[in-house]
């Protein structure tokens, strides 16, 4: 078993299931927004606002932007220890690594804030 | 024909070089590269491989021929090199090279070691032998046949960015059929001692592996059985 490496006692499991599932919410609402535009082809900004006044769409998109975090965070922290290790950049690694790791986090968690705002803002 | 070898000796040399040799290839004949290898030899002795057995049981003379992991034993010129171009030989891909196209396989034993390639069972051991039924026996066939040749596993990108954390497929492959065997039964362990997110996790499912492994196994889909083993495990 594998534990070093800003694991963050995580399990392998685990993750490969909130990428999964996150995979297919972020699919379902692509497909939904472009079922949209389908059916409104027409669709101007009074009725684009209108469709996320409501509340189902608001909590919808809000669940959309938590798998996308997740999903982001998960695929970040696996190509950060892909492709920032030892091999590649000596006794660097671990702080570059570690950089990149903290980097994606504060970035996700700002966008993550954005989102709801921009979300139930006016 | 010309073959271009890969010469390598890390004691003495800053970098590895491509050293073109001239081989003379006996007329109406496929030969094996491992045969081609031999003739090379004849006139150049330093040049290092390592080879055994000359029938792909051994799993000793695993290298990289024209960009393709393979035995060289039983690999026909044929098959690797149009007529008139060259034939390249490479060490395996992603480990260290000890002298030309031997590589050290340490780090790939080790994974192979971490997955206690053998049978676990508590029960106590009976006067003559643990049976087995033939359906249950069965489910071992594509998983035991393995060599070790570590094809599969260096040709594995997942395996050349973590050779010290992922298992790679050859692991992979023995650790499925340890937990396929109905006589084992420490199945729950495995299973824990593979779920991080490296072990079998880092495999991506391109079938790098099952591309080139010379005796036809499918470490791919075993990785697949284990993480659906680990599913029901987990839910
Ligand atoms: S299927 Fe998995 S183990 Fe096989 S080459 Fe691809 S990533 Fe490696
Ligand atoms: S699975 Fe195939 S390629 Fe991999 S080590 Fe075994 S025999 Fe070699
Ligand atoms: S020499 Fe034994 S497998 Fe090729």
């Amino acid at each position: 078993m594998v534990s070093s490496v800003t694991n963050l006692g995580r399990r392998g499991l685990y993750d490969w299931l909130v990428q999964r599932f996150s995979a297919v919410i972020l699919a379902s609402y692509c497909f939904c927004l472009l079922g949209s535009f389908v059916v409104h082809p027409d669709m101007d900004y009074l009725q684009w606002k209108a469709l996320f006044d409501s509340n189902t769409m608001r909590i919808y998109s809000l669940i959309t932007l938590l798998s996308l975090c997740a999903h982001a965070w998960v695929g970040m922290w696996i190509i950060s220890t892909d492709y920032l290790t030892p091999m590649l950049l000596g006794n660097r690694a671990t702080f570059v690594r570690l950089f990149c790791q903290v980097g994606s986090a504060i970035l996700i968690a700002i966008y993550l804030i954005w989102g709801v705002q921009i979300l139930w803002g006016n | 024909m010309l073959v271009s070898i890969y010469r390598y000796n890390p004691e003495t040399d800053d970098k590895p070089v491509m050293q073109d040799i001239e081989v003379e290839i006996p007329q109406d004949q496929d030969l094996m590269v491992l045969d081609v290898l031999e003739l090379v030899k004849e006139i150049d002795p330093t040049v290092s491989y390592r080879r055994s057995c000359r029938e792909g049981v051994c799993g000793s003379d695993g290298m990289n021929i024209n960009g393709t992991n393979g035995l060289a034993c039983i690999t026909p010129l044929s098959e690797v090199v149009k007529p008139g171009k060259k034939l390249i030989l490479r060490p395996l891909p992603g480990l260290p090279v000890v002298r030309d196209l031997v590589i050290d396989m340490s780090l790939f034993y080790q994974q192979f070691e971490k997955i206690k390639p053998y049978l676990i069972d508590s029960n106590p051991a009976p006067a003559i032998e643990r049976l087995q039924s033939p359906e249950d026996r069965k489910k071992l066939d594509g998983l035991y046949e393995c060599i070790l040749c570590a094809c599969c596993s260096t040709n594995c990108p997942s395996y050349w960015w973590n050779p010290d954390k992922f298992i790679g497929p050859a692991g992979l492959l023995q650790a499925y059929r340890f937990l396929a065997d109905s006589r084992d039964t420490a199945a729950t362990e495995r299973l824990a001692n593979l779920n991080d997110p490296f072990s079998v996790f880092r495999c991506r499912g391109i079938m790098n592996c099952t591309a080139v492994c010379p005796k036809g196994l499918n470490p791919t889909r075993a990785i697949g059985h284990i993480r659906s083993m680990l599913i029901q495990k987990g839910s």
